[in-house]
């Protein structure tokens, strides 16, 4: 297949992300005072498509769970299924998952374009006719795996385009370190997504910016999603941004982290950043922060007020 | 520009101290000849050919002996660095060897290895591992584990995941022992020399010595020793700011 076809493959339509589902998901630690038990018979049912937003304090688990999901991290006891197949559990870089993290996590000698390009670089050819698969789609998906000859240019022609998404255009050749933390995660993100993953999983991705950058950024994650739909979960501390963000809140408990309670946020997008004060939006704002006050009343913490 | 005036003040100062001390001291040539002595003597070394002759067998065991050592070096830092195992079962013994005089192993490897040009860049390539070996060990450590677990949820494999991440942060470490390693290298060619060779720095340092009292030859052929070891470590340094980015 040529560069050109290739390319054109790339941006052929893709089904609307995969399930995920966590069946009594428990996960231990080791740690010098003892097992630490981070989840606890956390079970959730994640709809293909959806945008769920995670919400709890501090270590309750949250980035555990993301973990857990894209296979970086094994649960001690209890299921993980992606997808409708049969042998569906995650597996660390099966191409499935994108991830951003709350540090943008760049490689400091490569370029922004390089950095971006990463994740194209390795066992792509191996790696998307089993998405195609776990999708249950036809091979026309498998048009999408880069050829073996000339891989390195596809990568760039795509990676330049995932920076034109983010609207970092003109950082291509720059480095990490001459970046600011906005841009930086725009990176980050951009990798996320170059892969075109089916799930993808945010980190408190923007929870380094200021509060303006951050509704901007909460606009175009919107954006993108509206764009071309896929399985996204978000974690966050902010409950303004859950509610502008989310189909559904996920409330967890604090540790060992567990649903507390599943609160779905039906309001019509696109959702300015201004939501918060519409009668509607405050209702659902209302009901999260009573559920978090229920599920932590000794942590009425600032966070709470984000 | 301006760093290579401030070298040439700095030699110039350096040869005006010697001729001064050779002048107040009035030591004889033979134990401490003034720098003009050498000066005219290199001349002569070069004009014969004698020079070039000897510098060329010491520079090619500098090279091979610098290019066995590091290679593996850097391969077996590598798997120091990636397996407590490994390190466990090797580092007794690289410890060992590094401990023991060089000076009284060469004679043995000289033996043991047929006493060729084998032997010397063996002799050569085992003082210079040492130092390139640890340095590779901890900078492979010393990798951000954050972006490790970026390129496992990427899924590469555990050679990308080598050679492109960790040997890649390991650079400016890598590169730190390789400085050491290059100016170790030039004392193991001369002492692989001294255990058993016909030509070469090494042995021009013991004829002009002990054979022939021509102390200023000898000091043309430790001269020419420090211009290779500057040069060698001057070309690491700048092969180090081409690779090396510093972010």
């Amino acid at each position: 297949m040529t560069v050109e076809a290739t390319i054109q493959a790339s941006r052929a339509p893709m089904p609307a992300g995969l399930p995920v589902r966590l069946n009594d998901v428990r996960v231990e630690f080791p740690s010098a005072a003892g097992p630490l038990e981070a989840l606890r018979g956390l079970t959730l049912d994640i709809p293909a498509g959806s945008l769920t937003v995670i919400i709890g304090p501090n270590g309750c688990g949250k980035s555990t769970l993301l973990r857990v999901i894209a296979g970086l991290l094994q649960p001690t006891e209890g299921s993980v299924r992606i997808g409708d197949g049969v042998d569906a559990g995650p597996r660390a870089g099966d191409g499935l998952v994108g991830l951003a993290f709350q540090q943008p996590r760049l490689v400091p000698w490569l370029t922004i374009l390089d950095n971006v390009a990463l994740p194209l670089t390795f066992k792509l050819v191996s790696r998307l006719p089993l998405v195609a698969a776990r999708q249950g789609s036809t091979p026309a998906n498998v048009g999408r795996t880069l050829p073996r000859s000339r891989p390195a240019n596809v990568a760039r022609i795509l990676a330049q385009e995932a920076l034109d998404r983010v609207g970092l255009t003109d950082a291509a050749q720059l480095r990490p370190s001459q970046l600011s933390g906005g841009m930086a995660q725009r990176a980050g993100l951009a990798r996320a997504l170059i892969t075109d993953p089916p799930i993808l999983l945010l980190d408190e991705p923007f929870s380094a910016l200021d509060a303006l950058t951050r509704e901007g950024f909460d606009g175009e994650l919107q954006r993108l999603w509206m764009d071309r739909p896929r399985t996204v979960m978000l974690v966050t501390h902010s409950v303004t941004e859950a509610v502008r963000m989310a189909d559904r809140i996920v409330v967890m408990t604090a540790r060992p982290g567990a649903v507390a309670r599943v609160i779905p946020v039906d309001l019509p997008r696109p959702r300015p950043a201004t939501l918060a004060g519409e009668p509607a939006a405050a209702g659902i704002d209302a009901a999260v922060r009573a559920a978090l006050a229920e599920v932590h009343p000794a942590e009425l913490t600032p966070w709470l007020d984000r | 520009m301006r760093g290579l005036a401030t070298a040439l003040l700095s030699l110039v100062a350096f040869l005006l101290a010697w001729k001064v001390l050779t002048v107040v001291t009035g030591t004889p040539d033979y134990i401490l000849p003034p720098p003009e002595v050498v000066g005219e003597r290199a001349l002569r070394a070069i004009g014969s050919g004698l020079l070039w002759e000897h510098t060329a067998v010491t520079l090619s065991e500098i090279l091979l002996g610098l290019a066995v050592g590091a290679v593996t070096a850097i391969a077996v830092g590598t798997a120091l660095g990636k397996s407590v195992v490994v390190e466990r079962v090797l580092s007794p013994y690289i410890v060992a060897a590094q401990s023991v005089p060089i000076l009284a192993l060469a004679p043995l490897l000289d033996i043991w290895f047929g006493g060729g040009l084998l032997a010397r860049v063996l002799i050569c390539a085992l003082i210079v591992f040492f130092p390139i070996a640890i340095a590779t060990m901890v900078g492979i450590r010393s990798t951000d584990p954050l972006l490790l677990e970026l390129f496992r949820s990427l899924g590469a494999t555990p050679r990308q995941r080598t050679m492109r991440l960790e040997i890649p942060s390991a650079l400016p470490v890598i590169f730190g022992g390789l400085r050491v390693g290059v100016t170790l290298a030039v004392i193991g060619a001369v002492v692989a020399e001294w255990a058993g060779a016909g030509s070469g720095l090494g042995v021009l340092i013991n004829i002009a010595n002990q054979g022939l009292f021509d102390t200023p030859l000898m000091f043309v052929a430790l001269t020419t020793l420090a211009v290779i070891g500057i040069t060698l470590h001057g070309v690491v340094v700048s092969i180090e700011r081409r690779l090396v980015v510093h972010p």
